[in-house]
């Protein structure tokens, strides 16, 4: 991994394609982050770079971060978030990393954060089929047999059961970068990404590719 | 201006000329076969348009040797070489679902008079 960017999810339309067909895209506006701090293996135990997105009133951040995004000398930030790199060097602290970091044709991982369901069921959770609704039937949305009574009469370890949904952290791999326009920061993906609109993403350079 | 209404506008084209439901239109098609590309005419009763920036789309009704047939379009799509506004047609609703279940004279739709 070398670079990322920290972004936020602005929401989706469709461009088209020169045969008429429609795609998808998400569009994220990536960037300007700042890099706040490096960390490197001799010191941290990893190497990773950390930045900052999204500028914020200096009231607005804790004073232990205040001291620490000091450092950068780049003002406050509402978001830290930091990536993995094989040479932390290539990075300077302060540095300032936006849009034109990707290119059209390249692929990018998106991690999001998805949007909360709350206490779903399993028919929503898991895709369970539930019964059917009408003609007399009793069972419509509930999970079924957990765990007979003779054998095995005890519910198993992980069994897919209702219980809260989404409001977790994703990786959505291999997305088509399609546009970039640095001059408004914009990132513009193939398909759709985790989390709600105005939601932080961190958009880095595909790993299985 | 929010961004995504701005990269839809890059998306639309300015040179479809004003329709709506009601009026007949003839949409000039291309259709790519290997390499050649040509032209196809499909003309018809606007039965509905569904506003939506760059995603607007409307769908075209014509009746064709009996059987009616319908197209729906995006209007800001490369596939469409241009639309011509063939006249301008009288109705008292947006959505023309109504022409489907009539035939001959009654599917018409009366033409407003130009002044």
């Amino acid at each position: 991994m070398e670079k990322g960017l920290i972004g936020r999810k602005l929401g989706m339309t469709q461009l088209f394609w020169d045969d008429g067909s429609r795609i998808p895209v998400t569009v994220i506006e990536a960037g300007p982050c700042f890099v706040i701090q490096k960390k490197t293996k001799n010191k941290d135990g990893y190497d990773a770079v950390q930045m900052g997105f999204d500028p914020a009133m200096e009231k607005r951040v804790t004073k232990p971060r205040r001291g620490h995004m000091k450092k950068a000398g780049q003002g406050y930030f509402k978001v830290l978030r930091e990536i993995r790199v094989d040479e932390p060097d290539r990075f300077e602290v302060g540095q300032e990393l936006r849009s034109d970091l990707f290119e059209i044709g390249e692929y990018v991982d998106i991690v999001g954060t998805t949007k909360g369901r709350g206490f779903a069921g399993s028919v929503k959770r898991h895709g369970f089929r539930g019964g059917r609704a009408s003609h007399g039937s009793m069972f419509h949305r509930a999970p079924g047999s957990i765990g007979a009574s003779a054998w095995p009469s005890h519910v198993f370890k992980g069994k897919r059961l209702p219980g809260h949904m989404g409001d977790a952290r994703m990786t959505v791999k291999n997305l088509m970068v399609l546009g970039v326009q640095p001059e408004r920061n914009l990132l513009i993906v193939h398909g759709a990404v985790p989390g709600h609109r105005n939601g932080i993403v961190l958009v880095r350079e595909a790993v299985k590719r | 201006m929010n961004v995504l209404d701005m990269l839809e506008r890059e998306q639309m084209r300015g040179d479809i000329p004003p329709f709506k439901s009601g009026d007949t239109i003839k949409v000039y098609v291309r259709i790519v076969e290997g390499q050649k590309e040509r032209l196809q005419l499909f003309e018809g009763v606007v039965i509905r348009k569904r506003a939506g920036g760059s995603r607007t789309n409307f769908t075209v009704r014509k009746v064709s040797h009996g059987v009616g047939v319908e197209r729906t379009f995006p209007v800001h799509s490369p596939m469409i070489d241009r639309i011509e506004v063939v006249s301008r047609g009288k109705v008292r609703r947006s959505r023309l679902f109504y022409l489907r279940a009539l035939r001959g004279k009654k599917a018409k739709v009366k033409e407003i008079g130009r002044r």
